[in-house]
């Protein structure tokens, strides 16, 4: 039954060990030893410059900046916007990939307070970022989640918010209302700010040219309605 | 026929010697199979452990199958799951399950940990073995939270807002969290693609690794023996203690004290088909369309309890609980056996311990019950819902009825409920003008205070007019109305001044 090459137990040495055979044993292993650890010290050196792209690849999204996505959106022509109502609007962000399908539809609340006066909120609550709702009798946005509310020139007004509605920054480009959007709203470079300011991460990297756009973005407290 | 049966048996036995000569698995299988266990540790209390590992087995089965036909796509997983929901042959039961079996396990692991602290199974030389059990407790936690976000609905997408949203609280990288949670600027394609690789690769396979380690250990270190009052763990005596016990009274694993954990595996996997069956899979809720706001995201009921703390925090406090709490929580878990390793196990002995499992059994139970009907919450709804109770408008005059229907119409209703229905967020109103005197209502409503927003610009002087004189007009059970004291005394004093100036 059992083939030549059965695994078998292991043949005794047939001649006997001199000392001459045991030092040349002994070269012979402290050689392979130091081989051995030339070779984990080898494999070393190529795993950090494997993890090199590797670590790269998976950190990627977290080294690129947050003003990098972003660009100026179009929400359709400012007469869509009635004088003195908030109303909401949606567009696609800037920055999409092919499987992101509806997922990359941003929604928003214009408030057009007169004339080219805008208020854009997103719609992410301030608090954990659930979409908020706007309550045109009693003038506030209430979030569903935990219950934050806002006044309607995004202040906040009761709940765990601990500031106003993150604020996009606007400017009209013809009959268009254009706002800089790319990356979703959130507390991120706010946490320590001591004085909240409109939504810093989607701010603008190149100076605010329009005057409008320094208005924006001195604008903490509620227009004048 | 004996004859061939007795060929075919020889012919089983040679096949089978012919892998175990190559194998060698049998002799150490048999061995760790029927390993000496205590006694008394043959017991219904010790099968949390197995059964969860059984229930580990169907989520991987499950979830394999259901792979064969998710698309983990933004744009296509919502579809594929409708597709898996009403299309696919027995592609419902399929999902059910494996819901239901992320239930259970979260359950089952609880009730194990709860088990194996009570029974002081965390002590010397176990220590090791517990802190491996924190972080399957961890993966297991790890894997409902991922498994939520493969339904990819409108709770998935909010709950990774809310998810983003909390990271993006850490200080200095907070912004660079964000953006490696979600694999890009927002919640799409490459958030469901990185969610899907930590659900089905790298959980699943550090939780597997982990599982091995850990009842590797159990078999290694032995069953925890039943613990009596005053036997107490000493790293001195205990591994010749236990060996005593195993030698002289011990009885092997198998079959011996495995027989329950069979029965109750199989108990709990009839529960989690029975639960699959009657109550159906998991969603999917809405699409996962961001400008479709009419939504109230929730999250799973693992982490309802998180849901609820997050409503409760103090804005200030919120951020610095967020991150410290978690610390406090795991690290107090994995430090208990490194502090705790010695001494009694018996839970009679052990005050402290039975005191910190009931506190917080209740207080998770509490948070759990709040997330369910979430009280916090406006009702977005109540206000063009609900009607005003009949009751409340009857006998009234023009001006309080007008009052009512501002109330309505300002939505008063989705935080305030009137005859039981309304929001929870702030107080009843039925009974308001027993506790508020007018004066206090229209500040209140006009400037606000507490958790309430003031309605000042919301309320023209007419409006704020007719709903408070409707608002004091809600006393239950016609009591007396809240009355001012300052204004009595003022009143009394006034009745003494002209008095004075008369003289």
């Amino acid at each position: 039954m059992t083939p030549p090459h059965e695994p078998s137990a292991p043949t005794q040495p047939t001649t006997p060990l001199t000392h001459a055979n045991t030092a040349a044993r002994e070269a012979l292993h402290s050689r392979r030893a130091f081989l051995f650890k030339l070779s984990l010290y080898l494999n070393g050196v190529v795993g950090a410059v494997l993890a090199v792209p590797l670590v790269g690849y998976v950190l990627g999204p977290a080294f690129k900046k947050t003003s990098s996505y972003n660009s100026w959106v179009s929400l359709g022509p400012i007469s869509d916007f009635p004088e003195g109502q908030t109303r909401l609007a949606d567009f696609r962000n800037p920055v999409t990939t092919v499987s992101d399908g509806e997922t990359g539809k941003v929604a928003c609340w214009v408030r057009r307070i007169e004339g080219e006066k805008f208020q854009v909120f997103a719609i992410n609550c301030a608090h954990l970022g659930c979409p908020v709702r706007w309550f045109e009798q009693s003038r506030l946005f209430l979030c569903p989640c935990h219950g934050g509310a806002y006044y309607e020139d995004g202040s906040r007004a009761s709940g765990p918010p601990e500031r106003g509605l993150f604020e996009y920054q606007y400017k009209i480009v013809g009959s268009q209302l254009m706002i800089e959007a790319g990356a979703m709203p959130t507390l991120a470079n706010e946490a320590c700010a001591k004085k909240p300011r409109p939504l810093v991460n989607i701010e603008s990297q190149q100076p605010a040219a329009p005057t409008q756009q320094a208005n924006d973005a001195e604008r903490s407290s509620a227009w004048p309605a | 026929m004996a004859s061939v049966n007795k060929r075919s048996n020889s012919q089983i036995k040679k096949t089978y010697e012919w892998f175990d000569r190559r194998l060698g698995l049998a002799k150490p299988l048999t061995e760790a199979a029927q390993h000496p266990t205590p006694e008394r540790s043959a017991s219904w209390w010790y099968v949390f452990g197995s059964a969860a590992t059984v229930l580990l087995i169907l989520q991987v089965v499950t979830g394999i199958l259901l792979a064969l036909v998710y698309s983990p796509s933004a744009g296509e997983a919502w579809g594929s799951l409708q597709f898996l929901n009403h299309d696919v042959t027995l592609g419902w039961v399929l999902r059910a399950i494996h819901g239901w079996g992320s239930d259970f396990m979260i359950a089952i692991v609880l009730m194990h940990m709860v088990q194996v602290f009570m029974f002081g199974a965390y002590k010397f030389p176990r220590e090791l073995t517990w802190i491996i059990g924190v972080f399957l407790l961890l993966l297991t936690l790890g894997m409902a939270f991922t498994g939520q976000v493969m339904r990819f609905d409108q709770d998935a997408y909010w709950g990774l807002g809310i998810g983003a949203s909390i990271l993006s609280r850490v200080p200095w990288i907070g912004g660079s969290l964000v953006h490696l949670l979600l694999g890009g600027p927002i919640i799409g394609g490459q958030t469901l693609t990185r969610f899907f690789a930590l659900h089905v690769f790298i959980i699943p396979g550090t939780l597997l690794l982990l599982v091995g380690l850990h009842v590797w250990m159990v078999l290694r270190l032995g069953i925890n023996e039943w613990p009596m009052p005053g036997r107490i763990v000493s790293k001195a005596t205990y591994e010749r203690e236990y060996h005593e016990l195993t030698e002289k009274n011990g009885i092997p694993f198998v079959p011996d004290a495995a027989w329950k954990d069979g029965v109750f595996a199989a108990a709990i996997l009839l529960a989690v088909i029975a639960c699959a069956l009657f109550f159906g899979p998991f969603g999917p809720t809405g699409q996962p369309d961001p400008t479709i706001i009419q939504t109230a995201p929730k999250p799973d009921f693992a982490f309802l309890w998180i849901y609820a703390v997050l409503a409760y925090l103090p804005p200030d406090l919120e951020t610095p609980f967020i991150f410290i709490a978690p610390i406090i929580i795991i690290g107090g878990m994995l430090l208990l056996p490194l502090v705790a390793g010695e001494g009694e196990k018996h839970w009679k002995r052990r005050p402290v311990a039975v005191l910190m499992v009931s506190v917080i059994a209740v207080t998770l139970a509490i948070f759990t019950h709040l997330g369910t009907y979430t009280p916090w919450s406006p009702i977005m709804e109540a206000w063009s819902a609900e009607p005003i109770p009949t009751a409340y408008l009857q006998h009234r005059s023009p001006l309080e009825r007008q009052g009512a229907i501002v109330l309505q119409n300002k939505q008063c209703r989705d935080c305030h409920a009137l005859g039981g229905v309304g929001g929870m967020r702030g107080p009843a109103l039925d009974s308001i003008a027993t506790r508020m005197t007018e004066d206090q209502i229209i500040r209140q409503v006009l400037q606000g205070g507490g958790n309430m927003p003031a309605y000042g610009k919301a309320l023209s002087p007419a409006e704020t007019r007719a709903l408070v004189a409707f608002l004091m007009t809600l006393r239950e059970k016609n009591l007396a109305p809240a009355v001012d004291a300052s204004r009595s005394l003022a009143h009394s004093g006034a009745m003494h001044v002209p008095v004075a100036t008369t003289r």
